[in-house]
């Protein structure tokens, strides 16, 4: 057998174990569960609006995500959001739901290793190219309209 | 509360959306942290030419929950703090303005992660 027929072989293997994504029901999946938190997000800041008149929006906003961030963190705690997760996909990674799993998720997974190298580095492992990209773009931006 | 329409905008903006990254997942096998980043690159070009207010205002929680608020919240941040501090608020803008999500994602993931234990994944 050659190099080449092994790796065809070896693809063919990953190929027939590796999890199907059915195309058409997991868009459908995805748009509603994604919908479900925003309209949940919606929902809270409302609330928080009539509870409390005076709040700017912004900060009421703030909430809301820091709201939708605490949910989804404990979720990942229970083991409930990896279920949600799998059968969701993009719905629950594009809200800040997302975000908010992959800082939590390898915080528990590599606990193991170490609170310092273990839990508190891995916690980034996703998280960071966000924080990363983000802070650069917004620095970027900030010096575009700085030299307008 | 608002009107029962407007939760419909929200949940067909907001589900659109994470539809256009399933969409990407599947045909291009593209990661989680890819995926991320995209969007929020994407929120952070919207704000910058000053077209995310009017969106916003008309999906609301539809574009703010996606990851694309948080990076449009970034360089809202970096252009307001610009305006009021000059060259300061290059550095202090878009941080503070994400400062609240960012810390709660860091605080609860550490919460959460030492109070829980990693369970066996099924497929």
């Amino acid at each position: 057998m050659t190099e080449i027929e092994r790796n065809e072989r070896y693809n063919k293997y990953v190929e027939a174990k590796i999890a199907k994504t059915h195309a058409w029901p997991s868009l459908f999946n995805a748009f509603w569960i994604g919908g479900f938190i925003c309209v949940l997000g919606q929902i809270f800041n409302d609330l928080l609006l009539i509870w409390f008149p005076t709040m700017a929006t912004q900060s009421a906003w703030t909430f809301t995500l820091i709201f939708l961030i605490f949910l989804a963190s404990f979720l990942t705690g229970l083991g409930v959001f990896d279920k949600i997760a799998v059968y969701a996909g993009a719905g629950t990674i594009v809200p800040i739901t997302g975000f908010s799993n992959s800082i939590a998720s390898p915080a528990m997974e590599f606990k193991n290793e170490g609170i310092v190298f273990g839990m508190c580095a891995k916690m980034f492992v996703i998280a960071g190219p966000v924080i990363v990209f983000g802070t650069v773009a917004s620095m970027i931006v900030g010096l575009i309209y700085l030299f307008l | 509360m608002l009107p029962w329409y407007e939760y419909l905008i929200v949940f067909c903006v907001g589900g659109l959306i994470c539809m256009i990254g399933q969409i990407l997942i599947i045909s291009t096998k593209i990661t989680t942290a890819r995926i991320l980043v995209l969007f929020e690159m994407i929120g952070v070009f919207l704000a910058a030419i000053d077209i995310y207010e009017p969106i916003s205002a008309f999906a609301k929680a539809g574009i703010n929950v996606p990851i694309v608020g948080f990076g449009a919240s970034l360089a809202k941040g970096a252009i307001n703090a610009v305006k009021a501090q000059g060259l300061l608020g290059v550095f202090t803008g878009g941080m503070a303005s994400v400062a609240g999500g960012l810390a709660a994602a860091i605080g609860f993931g550490f919460l959460f992660g030492s109070l829980f234990k990693a369970k066996t994944k099924k497929f």
